[in-house]
């Protein structure tokens, strides 16, 4: 039976590596880098994202081809930056793994698709849509996923209330967030 | 969807709109597939998801680290003992928890029988729809056994809220060794029975080789991990690439198959419960004397004679229960291999008592994308045959 991949744990590829790559080809757009139980977590400005994920893809010494996950977040507390998008993507030939982070402000929640690369973004940009109104620029089909059509609030973002507010019998001030 | 023009040399002018699903008994859960219909042959198809949607990541903000086990429960039903330990281990990744050999081998032992309960229903199923009931009824009294073991080990049976942080609530008990033991015994002659039945099975075959068929490429764009994967010839396991839950310590192989079509993917999961039975008999074998608990205080509840009797144990168990235990600050990506593929945990922690962000890597989600491509162009039976053949749990799907 064939095997595609052979894998290799000696194989794995250098974080300090990848990372003086991306710097010499991205320079500052790289913000900031940090290796949080040991996966490269890189927070890059988004409007390299497509031109980042791509050059991971494509460079023979990354090949960066599998597009593990895709969610958003929501940071209140950062102001200017509160919406995010996190991409994990894996080299399954080498079995490395990186974490591509990008913030932008909550009055301007567009970041660029990125599903012309990974047809599997098509599903986790539209639930990160539903979720917390990122708006994703050339996806093909962004509309709500698990969500009902025609529901106006993104309900993973963090003002919006679990249950019900009007309910007294529920006091979470004592325990809960 | 809007119906398709056809060309002259179809009998339809257009094309037939039909709804398979939400409610549909081939579906095996609750969602909807809109097909257009050239007569029998599928020419395009839509998916309509969300139906048992319940919100866990929103309900995971507010909930401590310990009540989030039962959520993870609801992912895949089949085999939530797999999504409570991948829970946990995420957890135990967060903390720096170091479990004792003995909490990973008891692990392995009922990540596997999981498996191997997820794998059997998928694959009987798959008889179910080609035509072969009696298969299903076969393997059903096996998954009952595997119910059984739950039940010895933990007191529940399909939402199971199995173990721990840190290890398990109580020590494995020898009634559920003894049941494990039998099930080792029994279960080799009741697979290679359903195996006789199917595997070289003219009807079988035909139905299912090249139905659903996907490149390895086109798998990989799209995401599949798991036995569907392993079926177009990628040999990715996230046991074995990343082991967790000391899996380096046993010896198994990872079945593949070459051609990634529903014969390839249904062999590809018998072959690994095979392989799933290996690794039970070893684990049982060298299972290792110790704790069955890590020494976390944090999350393992004192024994009950010393909460009555000793002031920090008391301050203990309070802190547990109403979730107020220390979460350090950070964010990690922890994945195991569920039956139908990478199951990933992303979760940042800001230091509160809940999970700032949860991020479930559901593989159904992520796999069923791919759905009206695969079936585009086969007919109605065969889109059938895959949707069973890639096994895809609602409850999975949507979260």
């Amino acid at each position: 039976m064939p095997h595609t991949i052979l894998s290799d744990k000696m194989n794995r590829l250098n974080n300090t590596e990848i990372l003086e790559k991306l710097k010499s080809k991205f320079g500052t757009e790289i913000l900031f880098s940090e290796e949080p139980f040991g996966l490269l977590t890189i927070y890059i400005e988004k409007q390299i994202i497509k031109d980042m994920l791509q050059y991971l893809y494509q460079e023979t010494h990354l090949g960066f081809q599998f597009l593990t996950d895709l969610c958003g977040i929501h940071d209140p507390s950062q102001v200017n930056a509160e919406l995010g998008v996190v991409y994990h993507l894996q080299n399954m030939r080498t079995n490395t793994r990186i974490r591509i982070k990008s913030f932008t402000a909550l009055s301007n929640p567009k970041f660029p698709t990125v599903t012309d690369i990974f047809k599997t973004a098509n599903w986790m940009e539209r639930e990160t849509y539903d979720f917390f109104g990122i708006i994703f620029e050339g996806h093909p089909n962004l509309k709500r996923i698990l969500n009902m059509d025609d529901m106006v609030d993104f309900p993973l973002r963090k003002e919006f209330p679990l249950e019900d507010q009007t309910r007294l019998d529920k006091d979470d001030k004592m325990f809960g967030r | 969807m809007s119906h398709i023009k056809l060309d002259k040399d179809s009998i339809e002018r257009e094309t037939t709109t039909l709804n398979l699903g939400p409610t549909h008994p081939a579906t095996h859960g609750v969602f909807q597939n809109i097909l257009e219909l050239d007569g029998e042959r599928i020419v395009g198809a839509d998916t309509t998801i969300g139906y048992i949607h319940r919100a866990f990541e929103k309900i995971a903000e507010h909930r401590a680290y310990y009540q989030i086990t039962p959520l993870t429960d609801r992912l895949n039903y089949c085999s939530s003992p797999i999504n409570n330990m991948g829970w946990h281990t995420t957890v135990e990744k967060l903390f720096g928890i170091q479990t004792s050999k003995r909490v990973d081998y008891l692990r392995v032992i009922i990540m596997e029988l999981a498996r191997i309960s997820d794998h059997l229903i998928c694959n009987s199923i798959l008889g179910v729809d080609t035509g072969a009931y009696s298969g299903f009824l076969y393997l059903m009294q096996e998954r009952e056994n595997i119910y059984e073991i739950y039940e010895e080990i933990c007191g529940a049976r399909l939402t199971t809220n199995m173990g721990r942080v840190g290890g398990f609530e109580r020590d494995i008990n020898p009634i559920a060794i003894r049941k494990i033991r039998e099930f080792l015994k029994r279960y080799p002659k009741t697979l290679s029975e359903f195996e006789k039945l199917f595997n070289r099975n003219r009807i079988f075959m035909d139905r299912t080789i090249d139905v659903g068929k996907i490149s390895a490429e086109s798998a990989l764009n799209y995401g599949f991990t798991g036995p569907n994967l392993r079926a177009c010839g990628v040999d990715y396991d996230v046991r074995v690439m990343e082991p967790y839950s000391s899996y380096q310590d046993f010896d198994f192989s990872i079945p593949v198959g070459s051609n990634g079509d529903a014969y390839d993917r249904f062999m590809v999961r018998n072959r690994e419960m095979w392989e799933s039975l290996k690794i039970i008999g070893q684990a049982l074998e060298n299972l290792p004397e110790g704790s069955y608990q890590a020494d976390v205080p944090e999350f393992v509840l004192p024994p009950k004679e010393e909460v009555y009797n000793d002031m920090e144990a008391l301050i203990y168990h309070f802190k547990i229960i109403m979730g107020e235990v220390d979460v350090p600050k950070g964010e990690v990506y922890h994945s195991v291999e569920g039956a139908n593929g990478e199951l990933g945990f992303y979760l940042v922690s800001d230091g509160g008592r809940t999970p700032f962000r949860l991020h479930f890597r559901r593989p159904c989600f992520i796999y069923y994308q791919a759905y009206p491509e695969i079936i585009k162009g086969s007919l109605i039976s065969d889109a059938i045959v895959t949707l069973s053949g890639l096994n895809v749990i609602a409850g999975e799907l949507d979260a």
